[in-house]
């Protein structure tokens, strides 16, 4: 199941509920301001590093650069995909939870 | 792959509209087909045939026009958020006696049923907004 999440954590709790129900295998991906979700050294960083255990983690390369941010501002295994890459997970998962 | 597109969010407010409409144009090249892109709450506002943007910024209406004709992608406004926000067609025009309507090019009014159709017969539901 891939789920995207598209606001900050510093901004909505979505990324952390989203992180509560998502099950093993699952896919996310943050977008828009959910990149902030993906960076390193923030207070959330313990709790998006502990369910990369669980879940595959992905952040949306052209709204990351658009927030003046990078690679090496990220959290490690979290991998930068472009809309291409995008669609295809949308492929891949059966269901998609959009969290807003 | 058939994908239905919601749309909740109004042009230039945060990046739903930008984002939808990004994710369209990539599906699209990958050879998948957009059955419909449903336009609910504030989103409506993306079908204004007025807005006039600064020159060097982008015109999301015209954007969404222009790539519904290029690859005949039918993009529907919800009629009840609609009709609060004063996007109006011809029709609805005539129906509630305005003396103007403001529907861009490709785009229709239509009712909450298209968006369900859209969920029934797409494989995937996106949703985009607030």
């Amino acid at each position: 199941m891939l789920h995207t999440v598209n606001k900050s954590p510093f901004e909505k709790n979505s990324l952390e509920t989203c992180l509560r129900l998502t099950e093993q295998d699952s896919t996310v991906l943050l977008i828009e301001d959910g990149v902030y979700g993906a960076l390193k050294g923030t207070k959330i960083e313990d709790l998006v590093s502990e369910s990369l255990s669980n879940v595959k983690m992905y952040v949306l390369g052209p709204d990351l650069m658009a927030r003046g941010l990078d690679k090496n501002s990220l959290i490690n295994n979290i991998e930068i995909i472009d809309y291409q890459d995008f669609v295809k997970l949308a492929v891949e998962n059966e269901r998609i939870q959009n969290w807003l | 792959m058939k994908f239905g597109i919601l749309v909740n969010e109004g042009p230039y407010t945060h990046q739903a509209s930008d984002s939808a409409y990004l994710f369209v144009k990539a599906a699209i090249d990958q050879g998948h087909e957009i059955f419909r892109v449903f336009f609910y709450h504030d989103g409506v506002n993306n079908g204004t045939r007025l807005a006039t943007p600064p020159q060097d910024d982008r015109h999301i209406p015209n954007r969404w026009s222009e790539l519904a004709k290029e690859h005949n992608i039918d993009l529907v406004l919800c009629v009840a958020a609609a009709q609060r926000r004063g996007m109006v067609d011809a029709d609805e025009m005539k129906r509630n006696k305005k003396d103007a309507d403001n529907i861009a090019e490709n785009f229709r009014i239509s009712g909450l049923g298209q968006l369900i159709e859209a969920g029934i017969q797409a494989d995937r539901l996106i949703t985009f907004g607030d």
